[in-house]
């Protein structure tokens, strides 16, 4: 149930900050400050996310395979390669690192 | 994908016509740009189906997310807190939160498509990143409305079938973590988050809401930790702001001079670095 609650919210929440883009008039949301918060948002968010969903165990921080499979991803990105190799080769070292250890 | 969107321009008409240049970009020019990145992002949806499943979501709650939410990294997010134990309000909250930007996406595509009002609460649910991508770059209202739509047609309906197969694909795999596939969270979120960095604003933000994640984790209830980080980003924007009033006063005039603004946020940004070291360190670890 509170699976179900949380994804109701999500659709609702994301839905009206898509529609409410479309239908505020222009000039609205234009302030600097404004427009560099939002632009700011999802570069602290991600980050944070990236570095507890890899380091993160419950309330406990590990450093495991994980930590080998984002490393991976971080050197694919900087060879420039495309999103879903990015995303292959964390899962592969991972996988790879879990088999051997 | 900037790239991918240059319009090709052998078609032009007379030489120095600019004008002209621009209206001549064929339909089918904008549609393969479209379905480039329609195509590339839409089959990542096996990633999050698989992610999803794995973190313990039903197929239904799964493909729940994807038809409905649509904004991936947005539903990385929930299924993210909700598998770390986090109550559905703060989880629901962290997946809002990412999914904001696509209210400034809106704001800038409004003007472009000039949609009937009718449309729009259509149209709203393909605003996300990769149709404002395409959209942005097109030189005309025709070509911006046709790329607006054959990619967030091609992108709706691929990442909702590959959501399925990989919810599908998890369950039969049975341990996901076995596979390494706990890895594709993070990375999506990597894959994500690079091109955003692009200034040492972006950075630091990025570097302080990795400590405050990761510092807060032990001692906060699941999903709490990753809402404070977001908190990054007011502080850094005060403390860039802080001791330039002139450049902020500037801005506010209307007058925005853009390349010393840049310059100047950079000096700012060194210092803010300087000050706090330890962020910038993890930085660099994380960019290993």
């Amino acid at each position: 149930m509170n699976v179900w609650i949380a994804i109701a919210l999500t659709a609702v929440g994301c839905y009206l900050a898509k529609l409410l883009g479309l239908l505020v008039p222009a000039g609205a949301l234009e302030r600097p400050v404004v427009q560099r918060l939002a632009a700011l948002l999802p570069v602290a968010l991600l980050a944070a996310l990236t570095a507890q969903q890899a380091f993160g165990t419950g309330q406990h921080l590990v450093l495991d395979a994980r930590g080998a499979g984002l490393a991976a991803a971080a050197l694919a990105l900087v060879l420039r390669a495309p999103f879903l190799v990015v995303v292959g080769v964390a899962v592969a070292v991972t996988a790879g690192v879990r088999a051997l250890g | 994908m900037a790239e991918q969107t240059a319009p090709p321009q052998s078609v032009a008409g007379p030489p120095g016509g600019t004008a002209i240049t621009a209206e001549a970009k064929p339909d089918a020019a904008v549609v393969r740009d479209a379905l480039g990145v329609g195509i590339a992002v839409g089959l990542s949806g096996f990633a999050f189906g698989v992610t999803s499943a794995g973190s313990g979501l039903s197929l239904l709650q799964t493909c729940a997310l994807s038809l409905l939410v649509f904004t991936g990294a947005s539903q990385f997010a929930l299924v993210g807190a909700l598998a770390a134990g986090g109550n559905p309000y703060t989880a629901a909250a962290g997946a809002f939160f990412l999914g904001v930007r696509n209210s400034f996406y809106g704001l800038r595509l409004s003007q472009l498509l000039a949609l009937p009002r009718a449309l729009r609460p259509l149209a709203a649910q393909w605003v996300i990143d990769e149709t404002t991508a395409v959209t942005l770059p097109q030189p005309t209202r025709r070509a911006a409305r046709i790329g607006f739509t054959v990619t967030g047609l091609t992108l709706y309906v691929l990442w909702n079938l590959t959501t399925l197969v990989g919810a599908l694909g998890a369950e039969a795999l049975g341990d996901t973590a076995a596979w390494g596939l706990d890895a594709a969270g993070p990375a999506v979120f990597l894959a994500l988050l690079a091109p955003m960095l692009k200034s040492t604003t972006e950075r630091v933000t990025a570097a302080l809401a990795v400590v405050l994640a990761l510092g807060l984790l032990p001692v906060l209830p699941a999903g709490v930790p990753v809402l404070l980080a977001a908190l990054a980003a007011p502080v850094v924007l005060f403390l860039m702001g802080r001791g330039k009033d002139g450049l902020m006063g500037r801005g506010k005039d209307g007058t925005p001079d853009e390349p010393a603004g840049e310059a100047g946020q950079g000096q700012e940004a060194e210092k803010a670095a300087a000050k706090t070291g330890a962020p910038r360190t993890t930085t660099q670890e994380d960019g290993r």
